[in-house]
């Protein structure tokens, strides 16, 4: 089981597609800072602070997503004992991370103008709060413990813990009252969105997603050289 | 299906997830007062006097028509299409603050219609269009 995938088979196919992964992020990524930030028009209340949503939206989704993979790898890997499932999953963690703190960072730039207030306690953004903390928490497993110990297992229990949240950042707008507003875009019913704003977030997403792949390449083929030469470990 | 050591921790990942789902539930099942950032005017009128000198948030939509601005304050109506609150407030307003909006308020009340703001904080909805749909070209 899970013979395809493993280091040695997965090694060259990194390099030859990051080159391709790369002027494809550079050239989504203009495409979409150019309609999010010129072409898009301004909402009809906002105005032009509704351009944050083009950076906020899809770091929090794909912060979310990330974190749900690293969760259902840490759940193989606990399981099957595969080694490389726990190198997928952490080479996915410091883009996640950073993808959360982006999302909570220019969730509360977009706070000020709209709401007034900077930060406030309500449900979706402390839950969004304790995803950062779970982040950093399992980053933390890896990096802290000594060399031989269990290290593997704590973060895989860790990521499986911390998937819990993720259902409740996404129903929080919808189980309880908060200052946060409901989602706008659905999968299964109409979303509440002018299709001239969210042709700029589909394209932000597909950027972010790329640019998440490229990090994770990166850290995958760094920790995939530590794994074959274990004498590595400072690299 | 898979070997004997699999399937063990197979059913222990199920009961842990089982289990802290279940704990999850029952925290929130008991700190429900504290999640909800925000109570309904329909919900304010049911407390009782003992509780009223305690700070609280209440959230609705800001009654068309009941915006009226005096010398250093201004008063308003917050209304959940069933029950209404009266507020005055003094002090900065968000931007997106208007009538028909949505709003939370925070501050004290004293007593089941009448609440005074210490703060208060626009909530906008979940729907972004441009300003005129009728001519888009208009407005890049």
């Amino acid at each position: 089981m899970f013979k395809n995938i493993n280091p040695s088979t997965v090694f060259p196919i990194i390099n030859s597609i990051f080159k391709i992964l790369f002027i494809l992020f550079i050239f989504v990524l203009i495409i979409g800072l150019v309609e999010a930030l010129y072409l898009s028009p301004k909402d009809y209340i906002q105005g032009h602070s509704v351009r944050i949503m083009y950076v906020h939206v899809p770091a929090a989704w794909i912060s979310l997503g990330t974190f749900g993979s690293i969760g259902f790898l840490s759940l193989f890997n606990f399981i099957f004992k595969n080694k490389n499932f726990s190198l997928i999953a952490k080479s996915f963690a410091p883009s996640g991370l950073v993808l959360c703190i982006i999302a909570l960072v220019t969730g509360s730039i977009w706070g000020k103008p709209t709401w007034g207030t900077w930060w406030a306690w309500d449900a979706r953004i402390t839950s969004m709060l304790l995803l950062c903390i779970f982040y950093i928490l399992y980053i933390l497993t890896w990096n802290v413990f000594e060399k031989n110990s269990n290290k593997e297992k704590i973060s895989s229990i860790i990521a499986i813990i911390g998937m819990i949240n993720l259902p409740i950042i996404k129903f929080s707008v919808e189980w309880w009252n908060t200052l946060h507003q409901n989602s706008t875009v659905k999968i299964l019913s109409e979303s509440s969105i002018h299709p001239s704003m969210l042709l700029p977030l589909l394209i932000m997403t597909f950027a972010f997603i790329l640019f998440t792949l490229l990090i994770f390449l990166m850290k995958y083929k760094v920790e995939v050289i530590k794994f074959k030469k274990k004498g590595l470990e400072r690299l | 299906m898979f070997g004997k050591k699999v399937n063990s921790r197979i059913l222990f990942i199920c009961l842990l997830l089982f289990s802290l789902i279940l704990t999850t539930y029952i925290i929130f099942k008991a700190l429900e007062e504290n999640v909800v950032y925000f109570k309904s005017p329909s919900e304010v009128k049911n407390i009782s006097e003992l509780e009223i000198k305690k700070k609280i948030r209440i959230g609705g939509m800001v009654k068309n028509n009941s915006i009226k601005s005096y010398s250093d304050y201004i008063s308003f109506t917050i209304t959940d299409f069933k029950n209404e609150i009266n507020v005055t407030y003094s002090g900065s307003i968000p931007n997106l603050f208007s009538e028909g909006k949505g709003v939370v308020a925070e501050g004290i009340l004293r007593d089941n219609n009448y609440f005074i703001a210490s703060k208060i904080l626009a909530k906008h909805d979940e729907n972004y269009m441009p300003p005129n749909d009728n001519n888009l070209n208009n407005n890049k």
